[in-house]
């Protein structure tokens, strides 16, 4: 939809009556995906007006990047088993699968995610699920893919696949998701 | 309507709002301590008009502290300005009283005004009077509590002082900043990616934490007061466990951009990071100790999650836990005598808490999913993450784990809380 200069003031009035009825609080909306040095995100100057010297100031987040591209019908989780930190080679010709794509695509990023099931502290989660995160980087390392396209990081037991407190739910969780950007 | 005559309006309204200002703490107290001073803290003259109800504030938080229990003093306000009959006091078994006054000022701000009553000896105990906006009024009735600590048990109260928190409600994580007693809670920061490991800068000012919002772990400082963020670690990889030294200088963290999950410092205006040491195992939950000479971590390198403890400029590691094959979580009490940390017993996660000198472990909760310890800065309570009926919970417990309290916190799942420093 084509959008007028009237439709364009009013949103920007709009948002400047927001933004007034706000007291404090600042909306961010660009989100800081790749900075690579330490870059400052300003969330507005509060703790003035009546906000007292306890006042904090909001900073809000929208919503963050979505998945594209990546092999066609090629799935991109892998399980692992209890306590375990090892590729099993039920997963073999999956990760073959996504080390062509990736070598026939040389600009191609690939993010692997890992998890853990929820049992446990959130940061020593942390450090398992980058465990199972490079132990797939390795696997495909040995296929051929290039380092650079990928990315080991994880995110512990904060992203269970699915909810519950028994052992299907566990091993559901217990993966690596791979995500191309 | 019959008529009223103003004054009996006003004190029949403080009558009954006393209950349900009570009644706004989910502070629950299990458990007896032996040595609780009772004490009556008396409505103040004027609460009712006033947007907190100062005096259940007060009493709520010196329960907290296990230190006092609360005498009823319910029913007609008694101000700072005239002295109150102690007899009738000394009757209803109290040893102390606070009495005082809350006013609102012609510019909307409102004073407050407080003295506390040695009942025992028949002592006016001194008192204090504030001038604030309607935002800070919680905050004075926790200065009031500060001074109603320190003047009957010698040591600094912690009441002024601040949490952070996260939820998670729906998709959405909030870390929020509260008062002690998990109430006024505002949000510094909401996103649609988990936020974990929030840890207060020694200044209280800052809160260093883990953001996925960026879709991988990445360790940011964030201004309170102003919603300034800055990038502290965003290397290849994850980056993690952000702990602060005690001088604010350094941040320890872990990241994984040379591969596995180890130990770094880094300047917290940023900058390169320098490895603290090389490990083939997990290396993870750094927490300096309170004279910032020793770094306490979580490493696997044994077989099992234990507890080590390493020099801030590294070196070589020495372990410190010995029960168990989980242990995790380190935080080190500000005078350097307490270390407080999870152990997995029995499929069950609790807190535990060494004496460092000793190395006597007690055991201080009867939950199961106990998490992410932190000590208040007078080194007399800790407060932690846990599960009741199934669901997240806040509470603080007393080193003997005797008085537990389970704070006011936003709907939702309530996690990884953080106790920050003494307020100047």
């Amino acid at each position: 939809m084509k959008s007028t200069p009237f439709k364009r003031l009013s949103i920007a009035f709009t948002i400047a009556a927001l933004m007034a009825g706000c007291s404090s609080g600042v909306k961010l909306d660009d989100v800081p995906v790749e900075d690579k040095g330490a870059t400052s995100t300003t969330g507005g100057g509060a703790g003035a007006g009546g906000a007292g010297q306890s006042g904090v100031a909001p900073v809000d987040l929208s919503q963050s990047s979505r998945d594209v591209g990546g092999p066609v019908g090629v799935a991109r989780i892998i399980y692992f088993d209890f306590d375990s930190y090892t590729v099993k080679p039920e997963f073999q010709s999956l990760l073959e699968a996504h080390a062509r794509y990736l070598k026939a695509s040389s600009a191609r990023k690939v993010m692997l995610e890992g998890h853990t099931d929820d049992r446990g502290g959130r940061e020593y989660n942390l450090a398992l699920g980058q465990k199972r995160a490079e132990a797939v980087r390795r696997s495909l390392g040995l296929l051929g893919v290039s380092d650079a396209q990928v990315e080991a990081v994880s995110y512990g037991k904060e992203k269970p696949a699915v909810q519950g407190n028994n052992e299907s739910a566990f091993a559901q969780n217990r993966r690596v998701e791979l995500s191309y950007r | 309507m019959p008529h009223i005559s103003r004054r009996h309006a006003v004190a029949a309204l403080a009558a009954a709002s006393s209950l349900p200002a009570l009644a706004q703490f989910r502070v629950e107290i299990a458990g007896v301590g032996l040595t609780q001073l009772p004490i009556a803290i008396a409505p103040l003259r004027g609460e009712a008009q006033s947007p907190q109800k100062i005096s259940a504030i007060v009493q709520a938080d010196l329960e907290r502290s296990g230190r006092f229990v609360g005498v009823d003093a319910s029913g007609v306000p008694l101000d700072e300005t005239s002295r109150p009959d102690l007899s009738q006091w000394r009757q209803r078994k109290a040893d102390a009283l606070n009495t005082g006054s809350v006013t609102r000022l012609a510019d909307g701000r409102f004073d407050v005004r407080f003295r506390l009553w040695d009942v025992v000896k028949g002592q006016d105990l001194g008192g204090q009077s504030f001038v604030v906006t309607q935002a800070d009024l919680r905050l004075v009735a926790h200065r009031i509590a500060d001074f109603i600590y320190e003047k009957l048990t010698g040591e600094r109260g912690v009441f002024s002082t601040r949490i952070a928190y996260v939820t998670k409600v729906g998709a959405r994580y909030s870390l929020w900043v509260a008062d002690a007693d998990g109430e006024n809670a505002q949000s510094a920061l909401s996103s649609p990616e988990p936020i974990i490991s929030p840890a207060w800068s020694p200044t209280g000012t800052q809160l260093a934490y883990v953001s996925f919002e960026s879709r991988k772990p990445v360790v940011y400082v964030h201004d309170v007061a102003t919603g300034k963020r800055r990038l502290i670690a965003n290397f290849r990889g994850s980056n993690s466990a952000p702990a602060w030294s005690p001088d604010g200088r350094t941040l320890a963290v872990t990241l994984s951009r040379d591969g596995g999950s180890q130990l770094y410092t880094i300047d917290a205006g940023g900058g390169e990071p320098r490895r603290l040491m090389q490990s083939a195992g997990i290396d993870t939950e750094p927490a300096f100790s309170s004279d910032g000479r020793s770094i306490y971590f979580v490493s696997d390198r044994g077989g099992s999650p234990q507890i080590y403890r390493v020099g801030s400029g590294g070196g070589n590691a020495e372990r410190v836990t010995f029960n168990g094959s989980y242990n995790i979580s380190p935080a080190i009490s500000p005078d350097g005598q307490w270390l407080a940390y999870i152990s997995r017993i029995g499929g069950a996660f609790k807190l535990q808490v060494m004496d460092l000198k000793s190395g006597t472990v007690s055991s201080l909760t009867d939950t199961s999913a106990d998490e992410s310890p932190s000590f208040a800065p007078n080194s007399r309570l800790i407060l932690y993450g846990t599960q009741q009926q199934g669901r997240e919970a806040l509470m603080t417990t007393t080193l003997d784990g005797k008085i537990k309290a389970r704070l006011a916190g936003q709907g939702g799942d309530i996690r990884e809380p953080d106790w920050g420093p003494f307020q100047k």
